[in-house]
């Protein structure tokens, strides 16, 4: 589902994110990814959303390759990846219904239908009774899940969580990473940054781990 | 129809079984149509009410693009109201065709069949040296002094107005050259100085007008511009977040542009009521002054078609000022 070959990524600044990084995702697959910061964790994930593009090597994502989607296509490639980030960039300008809904509306769905997967996608983070509140009313683990349910609301084939658990204490990152596993049994291929290695190491999936732009171990946890 | 494309068909070895998820979220150029279609409509609406909900700005946008609507449209009033007046002076340049006054009854009836049928010609109007001598004696006040003579001194006369106001002055010309070719006319008089100069200040008029017209018109463009530019700056957490969960270029710049089709369109209700308010305070004054001289002049106020084109035209000039904006500033909003 997400494959790299080679790819190198050099910011303008000169400096060298990633050096010759290689793996391969297979579908369903659930990864996590780690590593010192800086170590490249960002760039990779912004890789796979064409926030950036890679300066030399191919990123393939669902078998399309990154390189040759024009400017014009990225929008509908981000249709196919759900994103979860660390500041879960929420809207406050309206309500958590609004903001989960914003996927859908983009990608044109019909009121009743956003209505009802926006009802389905909170329902499955547990915040179905919050729809009409702000998310600014809401707490920080309670924000972190209208971010998850806006990422999955639009069921795309790939997930990806830049530390989702950043800001969180132990116990509400336990339940966060328990939403990922959730959607990760029904399919879908999961991508998860993240510096708390008790946790990854508690869920024992495959981890790919970074230092200094280079893959420096791709294996379950040892 | 799927518009990405099918996952299945990828070479890759990864991704050889991963259709599963690409299924789910395939959309067909019908929904593209219709989420489009969609989108203008909660465009149009949510930036309706995005301007009501700042009523003070959305009012001092559009009360800027009002002035500068309505300072052109009240001179292009005002020349038009002097093109009537004008022409309600009888403005038509007439031409004056004294003729041999021995010409033959026959050959003048046949000199004035052929003048109307020039396709120059409106009208023709034969005064006999009759005629001629009571006009002039009811008129001039030389009453007596014509009894003295004992010929009547006046040649036959013909009198034609060319065919519309809109001829120029040009073909005016070589049109009484052409009559002067006739055996029995002695002189073809064409007295039209006046109204030489009133087609050139006109022309003059017009092109002041136009000229202004366009300088406000882009006036109105930077206004819109600029006030679009501050609303984009105030959504851009929006604009990012959009972008980030795949919205199109379109989609992030429509509501802008309905934005700025609105500020025009208000603009130019409050132009029109601006120039009829005007139109109502003047146009007493200028019934008194008119009956004063026995005048029918009615002062024209803005039609019905003249205030649908300025609604047109305002809110294509806002939707244009605003594309210029969100041309300059929507691309730099990217997700970093």
């Amino acid at each position: 589902m997400i494959s790299f070959n080679q790819v190198s990524k050099r910011y303008e600044s000169g400096q060298e994110a990633l050096l010759g990084v290689s793996f391969e995702i297979a579908a369903g697959e659930m990864v996590f990814l780690t590593g010192h910061s800086g170590a490249g964790k960002s760039t990779l994930m912004k890789l796979i959303m064409l926030m950036e593009r890679a300066t030399t090597g191919q990123v393939l994502v669902g078998g399309r390759n990154l390189n040759r989607l024009s400017r014009r296509q990225v929008p509908y490639h981000r249709r196919e990846v759900g994103v979860v980030f660390q500041n879960h960039q929420l809207l406050f300008d309206r309500s958590v219904f609004e903001n989960v809904a914003l996927p859908l509306q983009i990608a044109g769905y019909q009121s009743r239908d956003v209505g009802r997967r926006v009802r389905a996608a909170l329902d499955k983070v547990g915040l179905l009774n919050k729809e009409k509140h702000n998310p600014i009313t809401l707490s920080g683990g309670e924000q972190q899940r209208v971010g998850i349910a806006r990422a999955v609301v639009n069921k795309p084939p790939v997930l990806l969580a830049d530390e989702p658990t950043g800001n969180l204490d132990p116990e509400l990152s336990k339940e966060i990473m328990d939403l990922f596993l959730q959607f990760n049994a029904v399919g879908v291929t999961t991508l998860i940054a993240s510096h708390d290695l008790n946790l990854v190491k508690k869920i024992n999936r495959r981890v790919l781990s970074l230092d200094h732009g280079q893959i420096a171990h791709d294996g379950p946890w040892v | 129809m799927s518009v990405s494309k099918p996952i299945s068909k990828a070479s890759s070895a990864s991704s050889s079984n991963s259709n599963k998820g690409a299924v789910q979220s395939k959309t067909s150029m019908g929904d593209r149509f219709r989420s489009y279609r969609l989108h203008h409509r909660t465009s149009f609406l949510d930036s309706f009410r995005r301007l009501i909900s700042t009523p003070i700005q959305t009012l001092m946008t559009s009360l800027v693009v009002a002035i500068a609507l309505a300072l052109p449209v009240t001179l292009l009033l005002a020349l038009d109201n002097i093109n009537t007046l004008g022409s309600s002076w009888d403005s038509k340049p007439k031409i004056s065709i004294y003729l041999n006054v021995r010409a033959k009854q026959r050959a003048i009836d046949q000199l004035l069949e052929s003048l109307e049928a020039y396709p120059e010609v409106d009208s023709v109007h034969y005064l006999s040296p009759e005629d001629a001598l009571a006009d002039f004696q009811m008129f001039s006040g030389f009453g007596g002094a014509l009894d003295a003579l004992e010929q009547n001194p006046l040649p036959p006369t013909i009198v034609i107005s060319p065919a519309g106001i809109a001829i120029a002055s040009d073909d005016l010309e070589a049109l009484a050259q052409r009559i002067e070719t006739e055996s029995i006319v002695e002189e073809v008089s064409l007295d039209m100085d006046w109204v030489r100069r009133l087609q050139e200040i006109m022309i003059l008029g017009q092109k002041v007008v136009l000229a202004l017209a366009t300088l406000l018109a882009m006036g109105v463009l930077l206004a819109i511009g600029n006030t679009i530019r501050l609303a984009i700056e105030n959504r851009r957490e929006e604009i990012l977040v959009s972008k980030l969960v795949g919205g199109t270029d379109g989609f992030v710049r429509r509501p802008f542009l309905y934005s700025g089709g609105w500020y025009g369109l208000f603009g130019g209700v409050m132009a029109c009521i601006i120039v009829l308010v005007g139109y109502s305070i003047i146009e007493p004054s200028v019934e008194r002054l008119a009956s004063l001289y026995q005048s029918e002049f009615e002062l024209r106020g803005l039609g019905v078609a003249l205030v649908f084109q300025l609604l047109i035209l305002s809110s294509v000039l806002g939707w244009l000022g605003s594309w210029i904006a969100v041309g300059r500033h929507l691309s730099h909003i990217e997700p970093k």
